[in-house]
């Protein structure tokens, strides 16, 4: 009941505050609405360029209470350099006698109590209405469904439907503003402590918490790779847990989804076959899964597919194949805390290693 | 009572008689800190360790800045950097912020009241002894806590210490321990002073010291109080949970046996909110005394100004789920605390408005309190508008955990409160020590500081715009973060040259300074009806007041505060 009626008047003072807003941003060009780059790497995350819902729709709400902020700052500081300019000290003979001594006053007192209360008022209702429109949004029959586990220091990838399971990177098809639209809902959930989704141009953040499911969504009108971090500080590598979203055109992400469903290629080449062997005798399967062998660890990322991914360690190195084999030989070097343990490889065997991961595709 | 009093006077100590034990010698100092029940030298002691933690949690954020000047430094690694920002945050609210409050309290509200002492000086010398030992014990971590790295072994789970990355599976060796330890004690001295200042205020009040006349300090500290023993027996039952947890396997914030993360936040934000209400309060405390004696005119409002006091402390208890709005409650559960949270902005911006009328129309000099007490007002002001943002969930889903809020919350205790310590040391300075301030060094104190705070703070809620979250040791270069983070690491310097012309006009003026007299401000208090310093027992003949500005009623007979009151 409450949601609702603060739906309604919400939407009455959300379209006045439209027309503000637009006003305001076109008076001072500052609309956002850029040429599109696709393809590109979106490195600065400004929370003020959304390219997607619910990210565009955060908007709003921040326009309208920068704008009244905005504007109480002006008034205020206005009043108090005016009142520090007007009431300085004139001279030596001011300390001979006092100001008339003002004890307050009632009328002035309620009215700097009301117009706060009325500016209070629209806020609450703005936010009411942006808060249960992007909350609750209707998850529709087409939508993408991923279910992302935050580790200590890393994000495990599930597509249930597709039957796809990946690590920190999330693939998505574009939406289109008047067209096909399919948005990506996403159940987030932990496996030790809490973390939380943060990637600034396409949603606000949505807590990770162990033992407790959280929703989230998200609905990209432009193609390309989206950074995001966790947000909530979560031990020791909080800072290197780094995320991307890389949003396709639908006929791409289907590809990719077939590329992450087709069977992997056994390696060829001695180097790469000699690789495999390692990857099997020594412990990396005790942590790593790849989908069809014996290796089915879930304590790290799952390597399936790891070579059709763009960065290594959660986003701490890109993936090349220098970056791996210095990742392999010390994973403390790049990423020094976390829990990938230095297995004192040989040259060799890193060798191998990294000709048998690059395989994985 | 009365008698209460004469026992605990250090007068009565047995006379000293062995060779340097006369007064003023090194063990007399010594034993006279240590055994002293008197509120004066308690208050002072207060403020002295506060601002001795200050320092140090000053150099662990220096520390944090060097680190993230330039983007992949490996100036201090993650550990370093995890325990350097939680022992900053740990520190400056519990070691920091509360102390200062307590000691302008302890040393300001039985002279303003006219009392003699605090109601219970020996409790008021045990809540002191019981935060100082608390403190010592968190920072003996370094030494005593080896933990899973032999390096950094202070607690690194961050000031809030969001379960379950305190349970034992995440933080191995003691590190936690110590930090919950030291808590608990720290919480025990709170509420053992904050009920000492209470019924101080309700029971020791000079004759015709009525509540509708006591000062707005006194009202502030009284408030102030309340809060504490509402708000910290909350944190000190969270440290005894994670310590059950930790040891006799209980599962209250254990997810992995059916306990909840979330339950540890609502239990942690319903003493953490109020608290930051209980950091401000002294800053309200000094800027309502402040700015009327160096304006020449009574607080515009006072009844107002009480009432939005009280209404804002009242408040502060309904709005903790402002911090969790991403840990993912329902739509009404967050438009509840978005409109509670920005009820808080009501009251708030009517002290400011009254403080600016007091302002206006007022013959304003421009002293050093004033000086710090215009840029309270400023920093302030802006401080608060950033709450009102974040307080709008829509914008604190971006906004939260990421450096914006780290800039809001430090224009709100740097240029919100620590502007007016500043502000209230300087004006309290000659009461407490005899001797003016020196105004030339106060003043490069100020410009120094003040060019600091903004130039390391204003940028950061730029960085928080361009999607950077807090608590990260590193990042990487090209995310738009890098110049914004070096121009906040130069503001540090600056800070750092205010402060030690701070330190120095201290010492400068203690040995150098004019000798301040009774009343060298013209002021209206009762503080300044004593001597500077005042003597042990504050007031050799007890005062009478008839209004809230006792002195001017002393010193203009013909036109007293009394018949407009």
């Amino acid at each position: 009941m409450f949601p609702v009626v603060f739906y309604w008047l919400g939407k009455i003072s959300g379209a006045l505050n439209r027309c503000i807003v637009s006003a305001f941003l076109a008076g001072l060009g500052m609309c956002s609405a850029q040429a599109a780059e696709s393809g590109d790497v979106h490195l600065v995350a400004d929370i003020f360029r959304p390219l997607s819902r619910p990210a565009e729709m955060l908007l709003e709400p921040t326009q309208l209470v920068l704008l009244v902020t905005l504007g109480i700052f002006l008034v205020v500081v206005g009043v108090l350099v005016f009142v520090l300019i007007q009431f300085r000290p004139r001279g030596p003979e001011d300390h001979l006698t006092e100001p008339p001594q003002i004890y307050g006053s009632n009328n002035i007192e309620m009215a700097w109590t009301v117009i706060p209360c009325l500016v209070v008022f629209v806020l609450v209702l703005v936010s009411a209405r942006s808060i249960v429109e992007i909350q609750d949004a209707p998850v529709p029959e087409n939508a993408i469904h991923i279910r992302l586990v935050g580790h200590q220091w890393w994000w495990e990838i599930h597509y249930p439907e597709l039957g796809i399971t990946t690590a920190n990177e999330i693939h998505i098809p574009v939406s289109t503003r008047n067209g096909v639209q399919t948005p990506t809902h996403i159940q987030l959930e932990s496996a030790d402590v809490i973390h939380s989704f943060w990637v600034p141009q396409m949603a606000g953040k949505t807590d990770l918490v162990p033992n407790r499911i959280n929703k989230t969504w998200m609905e990209p009108f432009q193609v390309g790779t989206f950074l995001g971090n966790c947000a909530e500080y979560c031990g020791t590598q909080h800072a290197n847990m780094l995320l991307r979203v890389i949003v396709h055109e639908p006929k791409e992400f289907q590809k990719w989804v077939e590329s992450q469903k087709r069977p992997t290629a056994e390696p060829e080449g001695a180097l790469a076959i000699q690789g495999k062997k390692d990857f099997f005798d020594l412990s990396c399967i005790n942590c790593h899964t790849v989908d069809g062998t014996l290796a089915k660890g879930v304590f790290g990322p799952d390597l399936t597919k790891f070579a059709t991914r763009q960065t290594l360690g959660a986003g701490v190195a890109p993936r090349t194949p220098a970056d791996i084999r210095a990742w392999l030989a010390n994973p403390d070097s790049l990423k020094p805390g976390c829990y990938m343990p230095d297995m004192k490889l040989t040259p060799q065997q890193l060798d191998g290693l990294v000709a048998y991961l690059e395989t994985l595709k | 009572m009365e008698n209460d009093i004469l026992i605990e006077d250090d007068y009565r100590l047995p006379d000293p008689v062995r060779l340097g034990d006369e007064p003023g010698s090194f063990t007399r100092i010594i034993q006279k800190i240590v055994f002293t029940v008197d509120h004066k030298i308690l208050g002072l002691m207060y403020i002295g360790s506060a601002l001795f933690f200050f320092v140090i949690a000053g150099l662990l954020a220096s520390l944090m800045r060097i680190q993230l000047m330039y983007p992949n430094n490996t100036f201090l690694g993650p550990n370093a950097f995890n325990t350097s920002f939680t022992m900053h945050g740990t520190t400056m609210v519990f070691l920091v912020g509360m102390p200062m409050a307590f000691g302008f309290a302890n040393y300001l509200v039985p002279l303003m009241i006219g009392a003699r002492d605090m109601a219970f000086p020996r409790l008021n010398a045990f809540g002191f002894w019981v935060f100082f030992f608390g403190g010592c014990l968190l920072f003996f971590s370094y030494l005593g806590a080896p933990g899973l790295y032999a390096a950094g072994s202070a607690p690194d789970v961050g000031w809030f210490a969001y379960s379950p990355l305190t349970a034992r599976a995440f933080s191995r060796g003691h590190s936690t321990d110590y930090w919950t330890l030291s808590l608990l004690l720290g919480g025990v001295g709170s509420v053992a002073t904050a009920l000492n200042v209470l019924v101080t205020v309700i029971c020791c009040r000079c004759k015709g010291m009525t509540l509708g006349r006591l000062p707005i300090f006194v009202w502030s500290m009284l408030v102030l109080s309340f809060l504490v023993i509402l708000a910290l027996p909350c944190l000190s039952a969270c440290q005894i949970m994670i310590t059950l947890d930790r040891y006799l396997g209980a599962k209250f914030f254990d997810t992995q046996a059916g306990g909840s993360a979330v339950l540890w936040q609502h239990f942690f934000w319903i003493f953490g909110h109020p608290e930051v209400y209980i950091l401000i309060m002294p800053a309200f405390a000094i800027t309502s005394e402040v700015i009327p004696v160096f304006s020449r005119k009574p607080i515009f409002g006072y009844p107002i100004m009480v009432a939005a006091l009280v209404s804002i402390s009242f408040i502060s208890l309904g709005v903790w789920a402002h911090h969790m709005f991403c840990v993912g409650m329902t739509s009404l559960e967050n438009a509840f605390f978005v409109t509670s949270t920005l009820l808080v902005s009501i009251p708030t911006g009517i002290k400011i408005f009254n403080w600016i009328a007091t302002m206006y129309g007022g013959r304003l000099r421009f002293e050093l309190p004033l000086i710090f007490a215009v840029g309270f007002l400023f920093q302030f002001l802006i401080a608060g508008l950033t709450g009102v943002m974040l307080a709008v969930a829509p914008f604190d889903w971006q906004l939260s955990d990421s450096y914006f809020v780290v800039a809001h919350f430090h224009y709100v205790l740097i240029g919100g409160l620590l502007f007016t310590i500043f502000s209230g040391i300087y004006y309290w300075y000659p009461k407490a020590f005899g001797r003016m301030p020196n105004f030339k060094l106060g003043l490069w104190h100020f410009v120094f500081f003040t060019i600091g705070f903004h130039m390391t703070f204003l940028p950061q809620h730029f960085l928080g715009f361009l999607g950077m979250p807090r608590r990260i040791y590193t990042y990487q270069a090209d995310r738009g973060w890098d110049e914004w983070n070096f121009v906040s690491t130069i503001g540090v310097l600056f800070q750092a040259v205010g402060i030690l012309f701070f330190v120095y006009n201290l010492i400068y003026s203690y040995i150098r300074g004019e000798s301040a007299g009774e009343d060298p401000w013209d002021a209206w208090t009762l503080e300044w009806a004593t001597t500077s310093p005042p003597p042990d027992y504050n007031f050799a003949e007890m005062p009478v007041v008839k209004s809230r500005r006792p002195l001017w009623d002393a010193k203009h007979p013909d036109d007293p505060d009394w018949k407009y009151e």
